[in-house]
């Protein structure tokens, strides 16, 4: 029974309360469950919190049965996430809870109150299962900086599940949850689905609010749902999109409810294609890139051009500048975000005996940041700092100008939207990236472009290379997830027959129990066999 | 533009408020000048004429009326500090001592 409810999807799961053949709190159990089995293994989340769980979820019934009982009509104005489990990234604030940001500076910090989104998720009736782990501070792009050990990919448990939001990846691909929230800056959302095979979105900057999300760099960060499908990503979505009054970068922006009315008929869902432009941008197919990766996304792409879709060649020309330009304006940003962490109001805190207040701060910052982090807040601090502001940060915010402006000029030429890998490679072992910077900086290179003109983008699962998931990224103009979803709904429907449809991670029947290896454990194994 | 010296390193780190044992440093040294050799692509492109970007959002200005409105009580914002008295957050001494 418990492995029947986790298989479902959160709108099979929707319906099934709506239809009383299943509770909030059978949905909760069995889900809890199966994440407290599987964590020792997976090491996707930081907290689950059993306790506060199963009172979400005795609410939750308790609205259901009064509907049922009271006013049946209600039950059709329920939200779909009533009732639903949902794991959300640990630097979310929860009132009362945890939010490490993946970090040790921030261990015993409690959060003095809800984030926006958490509290439009309570709004809705949701479910929350726990925190999950993500790199420190959301910099990396494979979990491996989490200051909380790395996650294993449920396909390839000695892989990882890409980064930031890696323990929102794998928890959902691993059906610990069918839905759960990341954030997004340089691709930390889309990359690690593609690595996970699951849906993925980051919304366009403005569309959610971060009030209440630790901040990393501010002109960059989105959050955005993950699921094992568009239309459960799309209601995860509108649950948590809209003007916030504080934040005032988010925008006022009117929700399509549409987000919540995709096509349940593959064949509707299919027709949509027919006559949509669809760019393919040369710059994207980004040397290095694994050439199986790229058989997949050309198989989908002819996919697409089957069923109607006009797919065209075009030229993003700034795409080889991004990764520079995202590697100074991101630390930038970050050095000042950071600097907040100085052990005087929250987090870890050094007094030094009889030393000064710097002295303190070098050693709450020296000891609290891992390592990665610290990279980051010396390349920000170094591109702001007087005699290199204008080489440096100036210069970088000129070339995203240049950026943008490539977008904007394919999509005011007629492309409806553009359709490219979402990562040069599959999920990579423990390790593979980590003794050079830029080659884990590589894998957000067809990711960071569209944060840096603030787009939307979608990661889509569309095959296997080697028995680990591809990710296919289509990309829209600003304020079109809803075009996104369909186009993503749409590319599911024609692969609804594909082999790799419906298939499990294989790696999971390993991820049973406490006695194995954690991630860290094979991370360390792979590092001593060289 | 000239590379990172130890010394450039560490006065960033300074800046950064950063405390790093040597090792950290050195190895940092060569891991950040390794990532600012990437920036100078960014000089094969004539940016004279381009505005910068700061925000992709078309907002300005964004206000609110100046009313009183409920904030975070006390007790709450006090709860997460290492060190607080009454409903002081205790800092560090900052003027009359060493550090400039």
């Amino acid at each position: 029974m418990t492995s029947d409810l986790t298989g479902l999807l959160a709108h099979e799961m929707a319906a099934a309360l709506r239809a009383g053949t299943v509770s909030a709190r059978d949905l909760a159990l069995a889900h809890l469950e199966r994440a407290e089995r599987q964590n020792h293994a997976l090491n996707a989340w930081l907290l689950i919190d059993r306790a506060g769980a199963l009172a979400q979820a005795d609410a939750a019934d308790a609205v259901l049965k009064r509907a049922r009982a009271e006013a049946p009509a209600v039950l059709g104005t329920l939200h779909p996430l009533h009732g639903i489990p949902v794991g959300l990234k640990d630097l979310i604030s929860v009132e009362g809870g945890q939010c490490t940001a993946g970090s040790r500076i921030l261990e015993g910090y409690r959060a003095p109150y809800d984030a926006h989104i958490t509290g439009r998720l309570r709004e809705a009736g949701a479910v929350f299962i726990g925190k999950t782990n993500m790199d420190e501070f959301a910099m990396g792009s494979s979990n491996e900086y989490s200051a909380y050990g790395p996650v294993s990919n449920p396909w390839d448990l000695d892989t990882v599940p890409g980064g930031s939001s890696g323990g929102s990846a794998a928890a959902v691909a691993a059906h610990h949850v069918p839905l759960s929230l990341g954030t997004d800056t340089g691709g930390s959302i889309r990359q690690p689905a593609a690595l996970c095979g699951i849906v993925g979105m980051k919304p366009t900057y403005g569309r959610v609010s971060r009030y209440g999300i630790v901040a990393f760099a501010s002109s960059l960060d989105q959050i955005g749902p993950f699921a094992r499908d568009a239309r459960d990503a799309a209601a995860l979505l509108h649950a948590v999109v809209g003007r916030d009054e504080r934040d005032s970068t988010s925008a006022p922006i009117p929700v399509p409810d549409e987000l919540l009315h995709l096509p349940e008929s593959d064949d509707e869902a299919v027709a949509w294609l027919r006559g949509k432009r669809l760019g393919l941008p040369r710059e994207y197919f980004v040397a290095g890139m694994d050439p199986d990766v790229e058989r997949r996304i050309r198989e989908g792409v002819a996919f697409l051009e089957d069923a109607g879709a006009v797919v065209e060649d075009v030229s993003l020309p700034h795409t080889d500048y991004g990764l520079a330009t995202y590697y100074i304006v991101a630390p930038a940003e970050a050095s000042a975000n950071l600097a907040r962490y100085d052990g005087v109001r929250y987090g870890l805190s050094r007094r030094l005996d009889g030393a000064d207040f710097i002295a303190d701060y070098l050693a709450t910052r020296g000891e609290g940041f891992g390592a990665e982090v610290k990279r980051r807040i010396m390349l920000g601090t170094y591109a702001l700092s007087a005699g290199y502001y204008d080489a440096f940060y100036l210069k970088a915010q000129k070339v995203r100008t240049l950026i943008k402006r490539d977008f904007d000029e394919v999509f005011a030429s007629g492309i409806d939207a553009l359709v490219a890998p979402t990562s040069p490679s599959v999920a990579f072992r423990f390790g593979a990236k980590t003794s050079d910077p830029v080659s884990m900086y590589l894998s957000d290179a067809c990711t960071l472009p569209v944060n840096m003109a603030g787009l939307p983008g979608i990661s889509v699962p569309c095959g296997l290379s080697e028995g680990l998931p591809v990710g296919l990224q289509l990309i829209g103009p600003a304020w079109s997830e809803l075009m996104l979803f369909r186009a993503g709904r749409a590319f599911e429907g024609l692969t609804a027959g594909a082999t790799w449809k419906g298939q499990e991670p294989t790696a999971l029947v390993d991820a049973d129990g406490a006695h194995g290896p954690t991630p860290a454990d094979r991370a360390a194994l792979l590092a001593a066999s060289g | 533009m000239a590379g990172l010296s130890r010394a450039d390193v560490e006065h960033v780190a300074y800046l950064a408020r950063l405390g790093m044992s040597p090792d950290e440093l050195d190895r940092l040294q060569g891991q950040l000048n390794h990532i600012l050799d990437q920036y100078m692509k960014l000089a094969e492109l004539d940016t004279d004429a381009i505005p910068p970007t700061a925000q992709t959002i078309e907002l300005e200005n964004i206000l609110r009326d100046d009313i009183v409105t409920p904030s975070l009580p006390q007790a709450a914002v006090l709860a997460n500090a290492p060190k607080s008295e009454g409903t002081f957050i205790v800092v560090p001494p900052i003027l009359g001592g060493e550090a400039t």
